[in-house]
């Protein structure tokens, strides 16, 4: 312990070691996902159909993939977060935490490059005929 | 760790009457959960459906507009909506504004009332529509 002022020794020291930054992002993503979901809903309620032409059509155009991109990026954060406090309220044993940590991490990244991956396969390949 | 028997335990869940406003703060954490693991994955097997081609995709939408597709995606458009009403009322106590009994009460009241509202209004236009 250094001999710094009274704030500056218990700063990002508390029980939790941080928090406000787990918080903050939750809301900016919670932001994120109440602009982008609500876009994703209204546009499909848009669409002509929704078969295989009409539907890779629509997510290869740029002004589609792009926000279905953000979108997938800030539902996963988001779950990501949420799930975090779910876990550290109901997993009490450490080594369990840590696991189910371990499992949460990968189902969020994962799941988002899957999402990721398969709006970049559609949108470079262009819509399959 | 064993507890000491003789200390007291903070009042917990079981001997509160229940309010809406508990209601609502478990349902937004279940509604969470169902959405981040069936809505999440749901929404990544539509999109690898569409990138796997044709064949793969008309499986997918065989699925979806099945009887139990239907329920799902009922399901995730009600927990959706509940989760994202119930999160406006949460950036409203963010800030401080809401805590009154009478108003924190009429707010968790409204929350689930509008979001069965929005789910019935979508899937009844979309049946409609079909029909």
């Amino acid at each position: 312990m250094g001999s710094g002022t009274g704030i500056g020794r218990v700063r990002g020291l508390g029980s939790a070691k941080s928090g406000t930054h787990h918080w903050i992002n939750q809301r900016v993503t919670a932001v994120g996902n109440l602009l982008l979901v609500l876009w994703l809903i209204i546009s499909i309620l848009q669409l002509p159909a929704l078969d295989y032409v009409a539907v890779t059509t629509w997510l290869a155009k740029s002004w589609v993939a792009v926000p279905m991109m953000l979108m997938i990026v800030s539902v996963f954060y988001h779950l990501r977060l949420g799930l975090q406090v779910v876990v550290e309220d109901y997993v009490h044993e450490d080594g369990t935490k840590f696991a189910t940590f371990l499992l949460l991490n990968f189902y969020a990244i994962g799941g988002a490059a899957l999402g990721i991956f398969a709006i970049a396969k559609i949108a470079f390949t262009g819509a399959a005929s | 760790m064993a507890r000491p028997q003789t200390r007291p335990l903070s009042p917990h869940l079981t001997i509160w009457k229940w309010g809406p406003h508990m209601a609502l703060s478990i349902l937004h954490r279940a509604t969470g959960v169902g959405l981040a693991v069936v809505g999440a994955l749901g929404l990544v097997w539509w999109l690898t459906a569409a990138a796997s081609g044709a064949e793969y995709y008309a499986f997918f939408l065989k699925q979806a507009t099945s009887w139990y597709g239907y329920v799902v995606m009922i399901g995730i458009t009600w927990a959706f909506f509940q989760h994202m009403f119930s999160g406006l009322r949460h950036f409203v106590l963010d800030i401080g504004a809401g805590y009154e009994l009478k108003t924190n009460k009429s707010w968790s009241l409204v929350v689930p009332v509008l979001s069965i509202f929005t789910t019935a209004a979508i899937w009844l236009s979309i049946f409609s529509g079909k029909l």
